[in-house]
């Protein structure tokens, strides 16, 4: 086995690590890329059914409805809202008014089936998709300062916001 | 304040000491990243000779910094800007210690710390260097060094005051106020650090223009130990995500996570082509690469982290400057670095010649596999960041993603784990090493019929199971043919595998913890998971068990108050098992944790999680996990297989050479 020989070998064997890592990332990509939308983003154009994504905005206040583990709620980004459906245990940080991801699929009645609900860690954190998406929805311009504190920003009246 | 008493007021300035300690260490810093390389370019001596004082010397400086800091926090000094941030007086002592580096500003003086203590380890253990290399690594070290120190400097200093002090701090995050994340850091930071000691090797050789076996020697205890450390640092994280963040799972594909994955990816690529370095003088250059690759990744890894571009529990602050600060030094040292490498590199010429089927071979195919999975996970890390700087558009890539992408390549792999080190150098034929291993594959063959009939339908965690056996077999027969098992007799061949090379016994205890944890991972894969709400006095029925709510109560502690669910475990009406799942809130960050509750048995765990009560109705999420456990033994069995191969005679560069100068001595 001579060198030219031997480079020749390697250089194929590098060729055929780096052409099938590139097969299978692009493949994996085509079918497990999760994308981010907010309610607005949805009432413009549907996501094709059964197909995974990430919903975020704010929970919506007095919008959440217990009956045992499943858990019923809204979502909003100032302009539209999405109902929710999630049955397991909800993140520690989970309250109405508070910014929220959760990820899952679109179910046939137009409600979303959440497989996950993101955990949070702090109370005064904003996701910052959320964030975005409600810069997008018009209710807030980064310009104009931070933002405000999540429990403010709701479609109802505030004076239904008592129980968080 | 009331400190202000006369005779008690000398511990005040302790912060200003510790920040001058800092700017001493940087000052030392520059010496040291410019005297010694002068020196060795002009073979000066004396230049030379003063790189391990100076490491020594930053060293000490350093140290007196961090202990410094660890004094504020301890003694809870509301002075100092970061202990208010991140402390507080309630929070327990141990917490208040490990609350140093539980932040961006203290973390990073841990790393600066760690890499000093290698600096150090190069200067005191590495008298047998030959000097100008010594001082070129040192150098390199140094320069390191300083990038780091005046990122701290300027734009994170820890020793910050506040005036006038506030009564208190405000507390640590809750969720890092544990025993694991104490001692994770420390030791990821080893991991990384460990990794810039490989780096500056590569780059005082790429100066030198000459890598031979000799560098192969001294360049692999570094990865070995930053491997080591960074495997028991990424196997202790996930430990503490597994019991902690209460949601079942062991590794979630997290940007985070696969940050420390990836030097871990590139480092084990490193350990092992270094062997062919040392033994064959082979892939020379591709070794110098992945030393800078390790570091280049480990870099990258603390970029991501710290700079807050990533959100999670681990991005302490999102001040853009700190980004930036961090991305130019990475451009600096990873820029300057690939050039210096660009334009030296083709001067090294290769030797060592041999063919594809060999021992060489084998771990040629080992990198180029580590490196394709290192390449797969880092683009689906990086992936959604630049989508998002690029075209505003936010998506996720999330496990099912990385789990699709890095299997098929991880499968020839472990395939390939048994069979390479069994393989003769230069030149081998496969189907003798096959039939060495032909147990070894009978086992993995069992292991996934025995699966698929006990278990259930689950081809995937029976083809795991299969992986596991075929390493950890696979590592019982590269021992037992070492040691001549069928060859000669039983006493014989005990004798042989006791006084076969610590490295081999490394490796093949370092493979087979690596079927442990596949083991785990394949086990998980059959984990289950109830849902579960409950009055006081209700029970469920679960994996066998009757789990009897018998109440939720309210408890104190040190600086939470929490909710506490008693369950009681019933397996035919007799009492099996208590736990106490629950939910802990901290006024002071004003944040909730879980706490799991967790019973094993070391086959499974049992697993539970309070959630939230709504109208005396308390939601429980009850999971049971096969073999989970394993999945960290396994890593610990993985770090003991590299010390047990650091602590080879032959890796000991030192030893041959005392015993040169003892016998000089005695003549």
């Amino acid at each position: 086995m001579n060198r030219k020989k031997r480079r020749l070998y390697i250089l194929l064997l590098c060729a055929i690590g780096i052409g099938s890592a590139t097969a299978l990332t692009l493949t994996a990509f085509q079918d497990n890329l999760v994308f981010f939308l907010a309610p607005s983003d949805i009432a413009r154009e549907a996501p094709p059914p059964g197909r995974a994504f990430r919903l975020g905005g704010l929970v919506e206040a007095g919008s959440v409805e217990r009956g045992g583990a499943t858990v019923r709620f809204r979502v909003t980004d100032g302009a539209h809202t999405i109902s929710v459906t999630f049955s397991g245990v909800l993140p520690d940080l989970f309250r109405e008014g508070q910014g929220v991801v959760a990820q899952g699929v679109m179910g046939p009645d137009g409600t979303f089936a959440a497989r996950e609900v993101l955990a949070r860690h702090d109370e005064t954190y904003m996701p910052p998709e959320v964030a975005a998406a409600l810069r997008r929805s018009g209710h807030w311009n980064p310009s104009q300062g931070a933002a405000p504190p999540a429990a403010t920003w709701n479609t109802l009246s505030p004076a239904t916001r008592t129980g968080s | 304040m009331e400190h202000a008493e006369p005779g008690d007021t000398d511990w005040l300035v302790i912060p200003e000491l510790g920040h001058f300690a800092l700017i001493l260490a940087a000052a030392l810093a520059i010496a040291q990243s410019i005297l010694p390389l002068i020196g060795a370019q002009r073979g000066d001596a004396r230049l030379m000779g003063s790189a391990p004082p100076l490491a020594l010397a930053g060293l000490i400086a350093v140290a007196v910094a961090f202990g410094a800091l660890v004094w504020s926090y301890a003694t809870n000094d509301t002075t100092v800007a970061n202990v208010v941030a991140n402390s507080h007086s309630a929070k327990p002592m141990i917490y208040k210690i490990s609350g140093t580096w539980g932040n961006h500003e203290g973390s990073m003086v841990l790393w600066v710390l760690v890499l000093a203590i290698c600096a150090a380890a190069v200067a005191g253990f590495g008298r047998d260097l030959p000097s100008a290399l010594q001082a070129r690594v040192i150098a390199v070290l140094g320069t390191i060094s300083l990038g780091f120190l005046a990122f701290i400097l300027f734009t994170s200093n820890p020793f910050e005051r506040v005036w006038p002090p506030p009564p208190d701090g405000n507390g640590l995050n809750p969720l890092l106020q544990d025993l694991g994340l104490a001692v994770h850091p420390p030791l990821l930071y080893a991991g990384y650090v460990g990794f810039s000691v490989t780096f500056a090797f590569a780059v005082a050789a790429l100066i030198e223009g000459r890598v031979d076996a000799a560098w192969g020697r001294w360049v692999r205890p570094w990865a070995l130990g930053a491997w080591s450390f960074l495997t028991l640092g990424i196997a202790i994280g996930s430990w503490w995500a597994y019991y902690e963040l209460g949601w079942g799972g062991y590794w979630f594909w997290d940007p985070v996570e696969n940050a420390s994955l990836l030097p871990w990816l590139a480092g084990t690529a490193l350990l092992h082509s270094a062997i062919v370095v040392e033994k064959r003088e082979a892939l020379k250059i591709w070794t110098v690469l992945l030393a800078l690759l390790a570091f280049a990744l480990s870099l990258l890894g603390t970029f991501l982290v710290r700079s807050g571009i990533l959100n999670s529990v681990h991005s302490f602050a999102s001040d853009p400057s700190r980004g930036v600060f961090i991305l130019v030094l990475l451009g600096i040292y990873i820029a300057g670095a690939f050039l210096l490498f660009a334009w030296r590199a083709p001067a090294m010429a290769p030797t060592g010649v041999f063919a594809p089927v060999s021992r060489e071979g084998a771990l040629v195919l080992n990198n180029l596999l580590l490196c394709s999975i290192t390449a797969v996970v880092l683009v689906g890390t990086l992936y959604p960041l630049f989508l998002d700087l690029l075209t505003g558009q936010m998506i996720s890539v999330g496990p099912p993603f990385f789990n699709t992408a890095t299997a098929p390549l991880a499968v020839p792999m472990i395939a390939g784990m048994a069979i390479g080190p069994m393989m003769p150098w230069k030149r081998a034929t496969l189907w003798p090493v096959l039939q060495r291993l032909w147990w070894a594959a009978c086992l993995a063959l069992a292991a996934f019929v025995l699966t698929l009939a006990f278990a259930g339908w689950h081809v995937l965690p029976a083809f795991g199971f299969a992986c596991g056996f075929w390493l950890i077999g696979g590592a019982a027969a590269d021992i037992a043919d070492r040691a001549g098992l069928g060859r000669t007799r039983l006493a014989n061949v005990l004798n042989r595998a006791r006084n076969l090379p610590r490295s081999a016994w490394g490796a093949a205890v370092a493979h087979a913890g690596m079927g442990v944890t596949l083991l785990g991972v394949a086990g998980m894969g059959l984990a289950t998971e109830h849902l579960a709400s409950l009055r006081a006095g209700e029970s469920t029925s679960y994996a066998g068990y009757e789990w009897r709510l018998d109440g939720v109560r309210d408890v104190t502690g040190p600086n939470f108050t929490a909710r506490r669910a008693t369950l009681t475990l019933l397996r035919d009406g007799h009492v099996a098992h208590v736990m106490e799942p629950s939910r802990r809130f901290f006024p002071q960050g004003r944040t909730t944790t879980t706490e799991t509750s967790i019973r094993t048995n070391l086959v499974r765990d049992l697993y539970a999680v309070l959630g939230e009560e709504h109208e005396g109705l308390a939601v429980l999420r009850l999971h049971v996990n096969p073999l989970a456990p394993w999945i960290w033994l396994g890593s610990f069995i993985m770090a003991l297989g590299g010390a047990l191969s650091l602590s080879d005679r032959r890796v000991r560069v030192a030893a041959p050479a005392a015993r040169r100068r003892e016998a000089e001595a005695r003549a």
